[in-house]
């Protein structure tokens, strides 16, 4: 489903803060795949998701997103075959517009967009029954300016809006970073549910070990803009942290520092 | 001082608060809807109105020389956008770059710093001499207020399709928009095509309403539009929050700048001064939403995808 081929880049190059972010990186994904991404600050997880999404081109290698090279394409082409939640709650909605609003926004990814009107009656009919599902009390709220809403009914709204066009990936930015444990937990079973209900190809950032263990069927650690752990299947399931920190030290020869990756 | 003096000047900067209120809602959609200061305005003013002339006078109908001007500030736009968007410059300077350039493209439009047109040869659509004593179709005011009815129910509707709604995103939250497939780049240069070519549209009105069309004619326009944005919002604002309700809020906030202008001029001001004054006043308009968030502790909403405005 997604091919990243020998992806390599530099940020600043050529000066004093020359940061090489990805370093020939591979990885190859399968058809519904919901792969937990981990590894310490500055490792290349968030790179590696900007990479797929085209925030800027990369300075070499191949990506490919079911089967097509998307390496060339801007990063608005690619939002067709692409659902997006950050770890900002900020970034993934518009504030100043109503939560059916960005729910049509989103239903129309990748379609062209012209002078139909911008959202029909029967899509609001529609978006209260799935707001529903997220159980938050939004289905009341339709024309509710997004910005009144909290961080976590912003990260639900927006895992709503990444996945109500079938993507062919979802990428999920430590969407629950930025939440309390609890509005974090909900956001995650509410990923979780959705993810499982569309059989939909994932990678999902997180800080949280235990997080990272218990969703998921495969694992894989950055280090240095490298996958240095890939952990799948049997193994996966079997896996504790403890496990998960003795890997990372055979791996990469040195002690996991991060506190947070492992408090978090 | 005589107060019929400026009674009688009511009428007249009635309508020059209308005509203004198109430039003003141009800048309104580059402003607040696409959140970009677009400085073009103060030369695609003075392109609506060159233009607009200029075929008048080698004898073309009204309704087409307001059409061509319309299409010439489109067209000014277009250039500012495609210096933000593809060759990367700020809005900002952007929009100075096209600004100057035109300087020099209005000159070549008019082949001279003025043109002037006689109301009374030629067949113009507003002017000041059509505001009182004329039958009611012909009655400037009413035709201005009537154009910028419909102009806002044309707007009202699109900002509602597809394609409306792709543009408030844009400039609502880029990341968010790009993220949901819209060509945010895209989005801007049509913010700004439609934001230019009704202030060229303004502009057109504007020169056939004082019989004439001057290089200097949209000298400060982006600090009058935004006068009348500021204004508009915060007299109308908490009243208004449909979006075709704000727009005839700056509208109306147009009009309410030059009721005071002719005020004040009234009241004997050295005219040199307003210019000035004009800007002092936006300044402290702009300034107060900064001192209310840092004086004022409230805890208000915050905007989303403000970090790279």
């Amino acid at each position: 489903m997604l091919e990243i081929r020998n992806v390599t880049k530099v940020f600043n190059p050529g000066t004093v803060n020359e940061k090489l972010a990805l370093d020939r990186f591979s990885l190859t994904l399968e058809d519904g795949d919901f792969v937990t991404v981990i590894g310490g600050n500055g490792a290349g997880k968030s790179t590696m998701m900007n990479a797929i999404a085209g925030v800027w081109p990369v300075d070499s290698g191949q990506i490919l997103i079911d089967g097509m090279d998307v390496t060339k394409l801007s990063e608005h082409r690619r939002a067709a075959f692409l659902g997006r939640v950050f770890q900002d709650p900020m970034t993934g909605t518009a504030a100043t517009m109503g939560i059916e609003e960005n729910l049509a926004l989103a239903r129309r990814r990748g379609q062209r967009r012209f002078l139909r009107p911008g959202i029909s009656k029967t899509e609001r009919e529609e978006y209260r029954e799935l707001l529903k599902m997220l159980d938050l009390g939004l289905e009341t709220r339709l024309t509710s300016k997004v910005g009144l809403l909290s961080g976590g009914q912003r990260q639900a709204l927006t895992l709503l809006m990444a996945t109500l066009q079938r993507p062919k990936l979802l990428l999920l930015d430590e969407h629950t970073a930025a939440l309390d444990p609890k509005t974090a937990a909900k956001v995650l079973e509410t990923t979780e549910y959705i993810v499982n209900r569309d059989h939909l190809t994932t990678l999902m950032i997180t800080h949280n070990m235990k997080d990272a263990i218990t969703h998921g069927n495969r694992l894989i650690m950055l280090m240095d803009g490298r996958v240095i752990l890939d952990i799948r299947g049997e193994e996966k399931k079997q896996l504790t942290v403890e496990d998960l920190l003795h890997k990372f030290e055979a791996a990469s020869g040195e002690e996991f520092t991060n506190d947070k990756a492992i408090l978090g | 001082m005589n107060i019929f003096n400026l009674l009688n000047a009511m009428p007249g900067a009635l309508a020059q608060g209308l005509i203004w209120g198109i430039t003003a809602i141009g800048i309104y959609l580059t402003y607040r809807i696409l959140d970009i200061a677009d400085l073009t305005v103060d030369g695609s003013l003075c392109t609506g109105g060159a233009v607009c002339i200029m075929m008048m006078l080698s004898g073309q109908n009204v309704f087409v020389s307001m059409l061509a001007a319309t299409l010439a500030g489109m067209l000014t736009g277009l250039a500012t956008g495609v210096f933000h968007t593809f060759m990367g410059i700020p809005a900002i300077l952007a929009g100075i770059l096209t600004q100057l350039g035109l300087y020099s493209v209005n000159l070549k439009i008019m082949g001279k710093a003025n043109q002037a047109i006689n109301v009374d040869k030629y067949d113009l659509l507003v002017s000041l001499r059509y505001i009182k004593d004329v039958p009611v179709y012909k009655n400037t005011i009413l035709i201005v207020a009537a154009s910028i009815l419909i102009l806002i129910a044309l707007l009202y509707w699109f900002f509602g399709t597809e394609l409306g709604c792709s543009l408030r995103a844009t400039g609502c939250n880029g990341n968010m928009a790009r993220a949901q497939g819209i060509n945010t780049n895209f989005a801007k240069v049509l913010g700004l095509m439609l934001s230019n070519g009704l202030v060229g549209l303004s502009g057109a009105l504007l020169s056939q309403y004082q019989g004439f069309s001057d290089v200097n004619m949209g000298r400060g326009a982006i600090v009058i539009g935004l006068a009348a944005v500021i204004i508009g919002e915060a007299v109308f604002g908490r009243i208004f929050h449909n979006f075709a309700c704000k727009l005839a809020g700056v509208v109306l906030g147009s009009i309410l700048y030059y009721l005071v202008l002719q005020t004040v001029i009234w009241l004997g001001i050295d005219t040199n001064l307003l210019k000035l004054l004009s800007a002092l006043v936006v300044a402290v308009f702009l300034a107060i939403p900064y001192w209310k968030s840092r004086y004022f502790n409230r805890p208000s909403l915050k905007k989303g995808g403000r970090a790279n405005a």
